[in-house]
């Protein structure tokens, strides 16, 4: 991969850029609050509006959005961005199609850059779709000819044709976003930014989106960059992706191995789990508090193929619960619930400390990382079910195969396949 | 490699050259220009009873005021021109000036939704404005018209024709004078918001120092009259007057201040602008 690189053709080049803002306001807010601090700066005298008590150090401190980012994007490539809120994914996209300067460094773009930092911008509500149409190509660079020949297309993709001489205040939001993405799909640029843009839209056209996204990297050579925090369309349309923390990339490379660093940089991955610090949701009534979950017997949280996952739970109870029962869901990286294991309501809860013991057979799990969430409640003599104790992401694991006879074993593909692996499927007869 | 040989390759740096003022990548842009242009009037007179007919109805219900109150209540000569035509004439001119001023002092807090969002040379909006008002401009001249040649029929009015080539350097001089002044106030209201508050106030106070609802000939020498000439709007004003109503002044001396000082101040507001423009939105 990387010999290959070598020879391809660059998009985009960052070299060392930094990106700094001033916290706190900026300014004194006012032309006479600037003269003054710039006046008492200037004879070393203390800054007349800073605050009574306020430390001095803390005057002028700076964030750095952006440390000293480096990075080359190739053409036709499609490049992920990931990263938590704040590590600075929005800041890159701002600089990169200019809204904003870099404080330091140099970006170096081998295109037209299209960015859609927002779906619709400039679009007027008293004008016309078909006028809007024209607005906010032009904006993102178009032409008018360049629109004009590719209106029919636009109009077509967009699925709004019978509306296109309304105004657009009159449109749903779903269709301003499908005419919005319509233009925006269709310039001409060599190089597409993309924020968070198909968050909006009905799934057919999230899926139209994609698609289209796809066919202009892999079809016609131009290069798209996307930021998102759905890691499902990070995995459908990107074929490289980076990993933003703190204004930095930590990784950069394939986008399961990126999505992983991602998610275990968002959690803890560790055998023993304190539980203590989690925030509780109201649903349990607290007379049951979970304090850690200790994955036992394993040197990682890591276990393999029918590997059993075994675990001690520590827990506090007010009252003696002499029929106390046991639930984990299991979550995907994406958040969504894979599936529940459960206990029967026999496990004898004392007052005061208890340690439960248990093991869970997850071999149907596909491989990939997963949070478990635990539940303690109990059924009372109505057959109402009460909840003594949740904790939310209460740990982390991989499941993962491991198959020294055949290397040629199959990549589970999450994205495609889900998050199930059923037993193998039994052959009755041999289809001759 | 010959990557640096592509036709939109971009360098995108932390340091900015002052005298580096874009206008080749503002001419790609200009079918924006064009239809910022078309939305500014489109925009204006939508959901109106009566349209694009207050085009007509502004200039001539505030000429008709000013004829009233500084004409007949203040009694101010007109230097023997119809008082209508007279007013009509000198707002006409006015407007298409303060217009440029005043709608280009807002162009970074008006537009900082969309300037947040992407990326297309922002001199683009305030060029509009001025385009925008020369077109106001020439449908009010129009109107100018309809009494210029009725007042020309009857004896009472006798242009200078042979100073009409001219009127379009007033326009351009004019235009580049607004568009430097609205383009500085606009830059400097990303940090401090006051100045915009000022402007309309500003602008007001300028219009009475520059002879639109009197004729300069109504002022003894003083310090007010030396004021009013170093005013760069009033050489082009008078100049407009003395080409269409006959009334007025070409005071070449003025004249070349006003012009020297409307390319500065156009060629500052650019550069200003221009520095101001990429980082504006980490302040607005």
């Amino acid at each position: 991969m990387s010999n290959t690189q070598e020879n391809r053709e660059v998009a985009i080049r960052l070299t060392d850029v930094k990106k700094m803002y001033k916290l706190g306001q900026i300014g004194g807010g006012t032309l006479q609050g600037d003269l003054q601090s710039w006046w008492a700066k200037i004879r070393g005298k203390e800054d007349p509006n800073t605050k009574i008590g306020q430390e001095q150090r803390l005057v002028g401190q700076t964030f750095m959005a952006l440390n000293g980012i480096d990075l080359t994007v190739y053409k036709g490539e499609a490049l992920g961005i990931i990263g938590s809120n704040g590590a600075g994914k929005s800041t890159m996209l701002k600089l990169l199609s200019r809204v904003t300067a870099p404080t330091e460094g140099k970006i170096q773009l081998y295109g037209r850059i299209a960015s859609m930092l927002e779906v619709g911008t400039g679009f007027n509500g008293e004008m016309t779709g078909r006028e809007n149409i024209y607005m906010n190509g032009t904006i993102l660079g178009m032409t008018k000819a360049e629109i004009d020949a590719k209106m029919e297309d636009i109009i077509e993709f967009s699925e709004v044709r019978e509306f296109i001489d309304t105004p657009v205040k009159r449109y749903s939001s779903g269709m301003y976003v499908k005419l919005a993405f319509s233009v925006a799909a269709h310039l001409d640029s060599e190089i597409m930014i993309m924020d968070e843009v198909l968050a909006v839209g009905d799934m057919a056209f999230q899926k139209k989106c994609l698609d289209k996204m796809r066919d202009a990297a892999k079809k016609e050579g131009r290069t798209v960059l996307y930021v998102s925090h759905n890691m499902n369309t990070i995995r459908q349309l990107c074929d490289r992706c980076i990993v933003l923390d703190k204004g930095k990339v930590v990784f950069e490379g394939d986008v399961e191995e990126a999505i992983g660093v991602y998610m275990g940089a968002n959690s803890r991955i560790s055998l023993y789990n304190d539980c203590d610090s989690i925030p509780r949701e109201p649903i349990a009534d607290g007379l049951m508090h979970i304090h850690s979950i200790e994955l036992l017997d394993l040197e990682s949280p890591v276990i393999y193929n029918n590997q059993k996952l075994k675990a001690s739970i520590s827990y506090s109870s007010k009252l003696d619960f002499p029929e106390t029962a046991f639930r984990m869901i299991i979550f995907n990286g994406n958040r969504v619930p894979v599936g529940m294991i459960a206990s029967q309501p026999e496990i004898k809860s004392k007052q005061g400390l208890n340690d439960l013991t248990m093991s869970f057979d997850l071999s149907l799990l596909a491989p990939g990382e997963y949070n478990g969430r635990i539940v303690l409640y109990e059924v009372d003599k109505y057959g109402n079910e009460v909840v003594h104790d949740v904790v939310g992401d209460a740990f982390t694991f991989r499941k993962e195969y491991y198959n020294p006879d055949n290397v040629t074993k199959m990549v589970w593909k999450p994205a495609v396949w889900g998050n199930i692996n059923f037993p193998d499927a039994i052959i009755h007869n041999d289809g001759v | 490699m010959n990557e640096t040989k592509n036709q939109y390759y971009t360098e995108i740096t932390a340091k900015h050259n002052l005298f580096d003022l874009n206008l080749k990548e503002v001419w790609r842009y200009k079918d924006l220009i064009t239809l910022f242009t078309k939305r500014n009037f489109v925009l204006t007179y939508k959901q109106t009873i009566l349209g694009p007919a207050w085009i007509f109805l502004n200039p001539l219900i505030s000429s008709i005021i000013y004829a009233c109150v500084f004409g007949g209540i203040a009694g101010i000569s007109t230097d023997g021109v119809p008082q209508l035509l007279f007013y009509l004439c000198s707002n006409a001119i006015w407007i298409y000036f303060s217009s440029s001023v005043n709608k280009n002092a807002h162009t970074f807090t008006a537009n900082a939704g969309v300037f947040g969002k992407v990326y297309f040379p922002r001199l683009t909006i305030p060029i509009s404005n001025v385009l925008s008002a020369v077109i106001q401009f020439g449908v009010q001249m129009f109107l100018v018209a309809g009494f210029l040649i009725y007042y020309v029929l009857t004896g009472a009015v006798r242009p200078n024709w042979h100073a009409w080539p001219l009127i379009p350097l007033v326009l351009l001089e004019l235009g580049m004078l607004g568009l430097g002044c609205g383009i500085i106030i606009s830059s400097l209201t990303t940090k401090y918001r006051d100045l915009s508050i000022l402007v309309s106030f500003g602008v007001q106070l300028w219009m009475y120092a520059t002879p639109i609802v009197y004729p300069i000939s109504a002022l003894k020498e003083g310090w007010m009259k030396t004021v009013l000439l170093i005013n760069p709007v009033t050489a082009p004003v008078e100049l407009f007057r003395y080409a269409i109503l006959g009334q007025g002044a070409i005071m070449p001396g003025a004249l070349a201040l006003s012009t020297l000082l409307s390319v500065l101040i156009l060629i500052i507001g650019v550069m200003i602008f221009n520095k101001v423009e990429k980082t504006f939105m980490d302040t607005v």
